[in-house]
């Protein structure tokens, strides 16, 4: 039930940018976060990328795409080497997004805390109610 | 006073959301399945209220719930309750309308006493594990854990592929 709202955010947030919608598909996928992490450290080549892959350049390539696609991996301008490298800002909004669920989430709790602070006095009152 | 809520990843279909609250487990418990005590909380984020919401509290029993914000738009999802277990536990599917979990869910809550309190743990498991990794996006984390230390510079917006 409390689900619906990691649901309802993502529907919002999607809806809101199709960005975040392309970051998350882009990071479903393990070769694709592999990829990242590997960026994380420094540019790299599309050859060295598929090194450490049992994978044909073309397929890294298509995997970057998608990277580039949700904004997360840019190429840096030098003819020869092509670099690609980690681009910052689409996961800090990402990681904007997962916050904010969570605050929605507690939001929602809090109003339960008070409803139970409202329970938890009936409740009381019954109670002293049958001992008079 | 009560605790955060905590969204973790488990197993691979798994996301396991937990949170304490400041009263026994009967009370919490009845603010989860009794409708117009839903409403009072179960309202999401700003603009929006709990319009609808039926229960009908049996195994086999379903439930319905649909939001409207101010604006006009709605939301619905609804399931089937598989166990009710008053007041320690309550299983039930989950469907969204509009399918955003990627086949729905089947969510367990259970309601365990600590003291006076109650320790409320809701596992949510998905129809499949890219459901999950979608919903929670947990495998951003653990995909560059490796590489945390680099990514919290990038989060903070320090130039990146320079040598450090």
């Amino acid at each position: 039930m409390s689900i619906y709202i990691t649901d309802w955010l993502l529907k919002g947030m999607v809806m809101e940018s199709n960005q975040l919608d392309a970051v998350f598909t882009a990071l479903a996928d393990p070769t694709r976060r592999a990829i990242l992490a590997r960026l994380a450290e420094g540019e790299a080549s599309v050859a060295e990328l598929a090194a450490p892959f049992a994978m044909s350049q073309p397929a890294v390539s298509k995997h970057l795409k998608m990277l580039e696609r949700a904004g997360l991996v840019s190429t840096a301008v030098d003819a020869q080497r092509r670099p690609r490298r980690i681009e910052g800002t689409p996961l800090a909004e990402a990681a904007g997004w997962l916050e904010r669920y969570r605050e929605i989430w507690e939001r929602n709790y809090q109003r339960l805390d008070a409803l139970l602070e409202e329970m938890k006095g009936l409740e009381h009152q019954a109670r002293k109610g049958r001992k008079q | 006073m009560t605790g955060k809520v905590s969204i973790v990843a488990s197993g691979e279909r798994e996301l396991v959301i937990t949170r304490m609250f400041e009263a026994p487990p009967h009370l919490v418990f009845e603010a989860h399945t009794v409708p117009a005590l839903m409403k009072r909380w179960f309202t999401g984020p700003d603009g929006w209220v709990l319009a609808t919401c039926e229960i009908d509290l049996r195994p086999g029993g379903t439930y319905r719930h649909e939001w409207k914000h101010e604006d006009g738009r709605t939301m619905g999802m609804g399931g089937t309750y598989k166990a009710v277990d008053a007041p320690v536990r309550l299983v039930a599917t989950e469907l969204f309308d509009e399918d955003w979990t990627g086949g729905g869910t089947v969510n367990t809550q259970l309601f365990e006493a600590v003291g006076n309190q109650t320790r409320l743990t809701t596992t949510v498991l998905c129809a499949s594990a890219e459901a999950r990794d979608n919903m929670l996006n947990s495998n951003m984390e653990a995909g560059i854990a490796a590489s945390y230390a680099r990514l919290d510079a990038v989060l903070a917006g320090a130039p990146i592929g320079e040598e450090v």
